[in-house]
């Protein structure tokens, strides 16, 4: 009768479809499994993937790679808290340290190269988001999460922390540069 | 036990009303209204601060409002509002008492101090942690006791609900299977129990730890336990509000179901994988493989979104069928140029639809993509997406419902005259806005949950697209609008329920159980069995609705692929 | 579930044919309740949790 009664018929399993209902269902099933092959397609022939490499470890074990990585290749010093920028050599792994309310340090990275940079919270969660790429990851406390990125162009890129960490939350920016 | 038998039967829409549960649904919609006054007076210091040009608030401020709208709007409103909808998709449908009221009033009482409570640990102004609270960030520990409280309220509600039925089906005041509304029903309160539990798994330890009874709290396993409640608390919405749809095509149409087992078979999948969605939030996060991530962001294949697809297309089509059958039927879109669009719930419950769907759904599907994600997760577009699906399609809903439950449930008349179908245009389409422009500015880059994105005074700024800031401003001015429809709401909810027109009932009086129950089941005459018989066109009984469904298609794959593109153009990444 | 034979209520439901399966399902509230909490629950939750916590010790 209708949706706010029960069904009149006693068995309605076996009511006949209608060709619409029928029709969509079947439109609606083939976008859906197209929808879901194209992530492991991606997977496999898109630039744009996470490995999802990570570890655990604690704060001051991944702050102390942060700071050998720092001694290395430290180039210059920028802003008014002298925050260290590094020039890491293709291919090494570099640290990046979240935490409130700043990144550490600043890199510098070479076009069309890879770099194997770790990202971690030594205190709350905080959010990577690359601009103006657009590039946005969640940083734990307690997780070293891996990415490997090849930035494609020379330029001035920002970290901008887009998840809420607290009152200050709007000031934690850092330059991140790209050169030829 | 004493058994309350004090039924009333509505004089224009024959439903019947046990009273201990209309006192019950009264009182939840009541303070569902409370809370949705609270949410909509912090919205506007949350619009109007993240709208730059105004600025309004300063940063801790900011912080406070926002947590308080986002638990007062995605909580206490909702849930409030469905515990309503669970007892009158249960006693009133199913024509039944309502198992233990007694349980019920504990129930709701739980849930008022629990929310309470909760929004006082935000008042203190210690407890700024946004809905999510996620730990390690510690909120003050009436926040996630008033959170449990009120989680333990809605689940003795939603055993109250499943109670119901089993009378219902014990003293036969029903025959056959239930109604497709109430089916609906329970599908959000099975995802209700699923979330519930979740929630206690991680809030009661959360809890210990405030108190400082428990050392630590991994920020991982916070976020993927927190999701399974967060998430799957919005679930409970889509199904509700998807019930919500189909009492609308009912009550405004007298439409019936296009097919029961293709309606009941979508809300089974919903049952099933509608909540793995709660993965949706962990696709940037590390320590979980793609395989945990594609099969759970995905529900299984997205068979939930062909579920939300299959109802997206049989509310619609059962209501251009109910049309059809009145004669209109002419042409694809006769139907629904006819429709009755000064009638108050329709336009709610339509806008709602198509809202949901454009918006809501597609760029649902859009963040829930794994790669996808990754240039959308933690931008204002989350928050434009979810305000398309929570206060779209569920609020919108439920205004619609009120606009109906008004006179049926509270006997007095929608006051000020076709200003409700006004409210559901204005605040429909303020909100549309309002998600799209959002959306757009996350789009470009523009994080949720920020203070000033302008980074003012900052040595290394960042400087937005001037269009994110065009975004910006355009959202601001359909959220002032948005604002608007939200106060004609209130306005004429808490005037129509308190000094509104009584509706005088001349043959008003109780009724037992026995005479309440539901007459037999009639013969259905053969050939009138096949609904629309003898309606529509190329062999469909609702071409129109079918046409509008490759409309939103069309829209879908072509949103879809267009972010594969921008998603190929930025940084390699592995 | 099906019981139907022994209706005594006038105008009560006496069925010719079986209710299908999948309407029973349809029609069995705690079946569904019972899959709907325990679907997500090892999909999601169990298997989630196995996976951090297996999770390999930075060197």
């Amino acid at each position: 009768m209708s949706a706010i009664l029960p069904p009149t018929e006693r068995v309605w399993w076996k009511e006949p479809l209608d060709r619409v209902e029928l029709l969509w269902i079947v439109i609606a099933l083939v976008w859906c499994l197209i929808m879901f092959f194209m992530m492991p397609y991606w997977h496999v022939y898109g630039q744009q993937n996470l490995a999802n490499e990570a570890y655990k470890t604690s704060p001051e074990a991944f702050a102390k790679k942060a700071d050998e990585v720092i001694a290395k290749y430290k180039v210059r010093e920028e802003g008014p808290q002298k925050i260290p920028v590094v020039k890491p050599p293709a291919g090494s792994d570099v640290y990046l340290v979240a935490r409130l309310w700043s990144w550490q340090p600043i890199l510098e990275l070479e076009a069309g190269k890879s770099y194997r940079i770790h990202l971690m919270s030594m205190d709350w969660l905080h959010g990577f988001s690359l601009q103006p790429e657009n590039i946005n990851i969640e940083v734990h406390p307690g997780y070293d999460h891996v990415l490997t990125v090849t930035p494609t162009a020379p330029g001035k890129f920002s970290i901008i922390c887009n998840e809420y960490c607290g009152i200050n939350h709007h000031t934690m920016i850092s330059p991140l540069y790209v050169v030829k | 036990m004493a058994v309350n038998r004090n039924f009333r039967t509505c004089p224009t829409t024959g439903l019947v009303f046990h009273e201990p549960a209309e006192k019950l649904m009264r009182w939840n919609a009541v303070v569902a209204v409370v809370a949705l006054l609270i949410g909509g007076v912090l919205a506007i210091g949350v619009l109007l601060t993240r709208w730059q040009a105004v600025h309004l608030l300063q940063a801790d401020l900011f912080y406070q409002f926002l947590t308080a709208h986002g638990l007062n709007m995605l909580v206490f409103w909702i849930i409030f509002f469905e515990m309503a909808i669970l007892y009158f998709a249960s006693s009133t449908l199913l024509r039944c008492r309502l198992a233990t009221p007694g349980m019920a009033w504990v129930g709701f009482w739980l849930m008022v101090v629990g929310a309470l409570l909760n929004n006082y640990a935000v008042l203190r102004g210690d407890s700024s942690v946004m809905f999510t609270s996620y730990a390690p960030m510690g909120a003050h520990p009436t926040f996630y006791a008033g959170l449990i409280l009120f989680a333990v309220g809605a689940l003795i509600a939603c055993f109250v609900f499943f109670g119901t039925l089993v009378i219902a089906k014990a003293e036969r005041t029903y025959h056959g299977s239930v109604p497709l509304v109430t089916f609906g029903a329970i599908t959000a309160a099975i995802i209700a129990v699923f979330t519930i539990a979740t929630g206690a798994i991680i809030l009661i330890p959360t809890l210990l730890w405030s108190l400082g009874l428990i050392e630590h709290i991994d920020s991982l396993m916070y976020r993927t336990i927190w999701w399974g409640f967060g998430h799957s608390s919005q679930q409970i919405n889509v199904a509700a509000h998807v019930s919500v749809w189909y009492a609308g095509a009912a009550v405004v149409f007298g439409a019936k179901p296009m097919s029961e087992k293709v309606s009941r078979t979508a809300f089974l999948l919903y049952i099933f994988f509608l909540q793995l969605a709660s993965a949706h939030h962990l696709l940037a996060d590390p320590g979980l493989t793609s395989n945990w991530k594609i099969f759970n962001t995905s529900y299984a294949m997205y068979l939930a979104v062909l579920a939300s697809m299959v109802h997206g297309l049989t509310v619609p089509g059962s209501i251009e069928v109910a049309q059809r059958q009145k004669g209109f039927n002419n042409g694809l879109f006769e139907w629904l140029r006819k429709a009755p669009w000064g009638n108050a719930p329709f336009v709610a419950v339509f806008i709602s639809i198509v809202g949901f769907g454009f918006l809501g759904g597609i760029s649902g599907v859009m963040m829930g993509t794994e790669q996808l994600n990754l240039i959308i997760h933690n931008t204002l577009y989350v928050p434009g997406h979810f305000h398309a699906t929570v206060v779209i399609g569920t609020t919108l809903a439920f205004m619609g419902l009120t606009y109906f439950l008004i006179p049926v449930l509270f006997r007095r008349k929608v006051a000020f005259g076709n200003m409700a179908t006004w409210q559901a245009y204005i605040f429909g389409i303020s909100m549309s806005g309002f998600s799209v422009f959002m959306m757009g500015a996350g789009t470009l880059g523009a994080p949720r949950r920020h203070w000033d994105i302008s980074f003012a005074g900052n040595p290394f700024g960042y400087e937005f697209p001037a269009t994110a800031w065009l975004m910006i401003a355009l959202m601001g001015i359909f959220g002032v609008g948005a604002l608007v429809g939200g106060a004609m709401y209130l306005a004429i909810t808490v005037y129509s329920v308190f000094l509104g027109e009584k509706i005088q009932t001349p043959d008003f009086a109780t009724v037992s159980a026995k005479r309440g129950m539901a007459p037999a089941p009639q013969p259905v005459a053969v050939g009138a069995t096949g609904h629309g018989a003898g309606v529509g066109a190329w062999g469909m009984v609702a071409p129109g609705t079918f046409v509008l469904a490759l409309v939103f298609l069309t829209s879908f794959v072509l949103y879809y692929f267009v972010n594969w593109k921008y998603l190929s153009t930025v940084w390699p990444l592995r | 579930m099906a019981n139907t034979t022994e209706s005594n209520v006038p105008g009560d439901d006496v069925l010719e044919e079986p209710v299908p399966a999948m309407q029973q399902l349809l029609d069995n509230p705690f079946l569904l309740l019972f899959i709907g909490i325990a679907v997500p629950t090892v999909l999601y939750t169990i298997w989630g949790v196995m996976e951090i916590v297996n999770l390999p010790i930075a060197k």
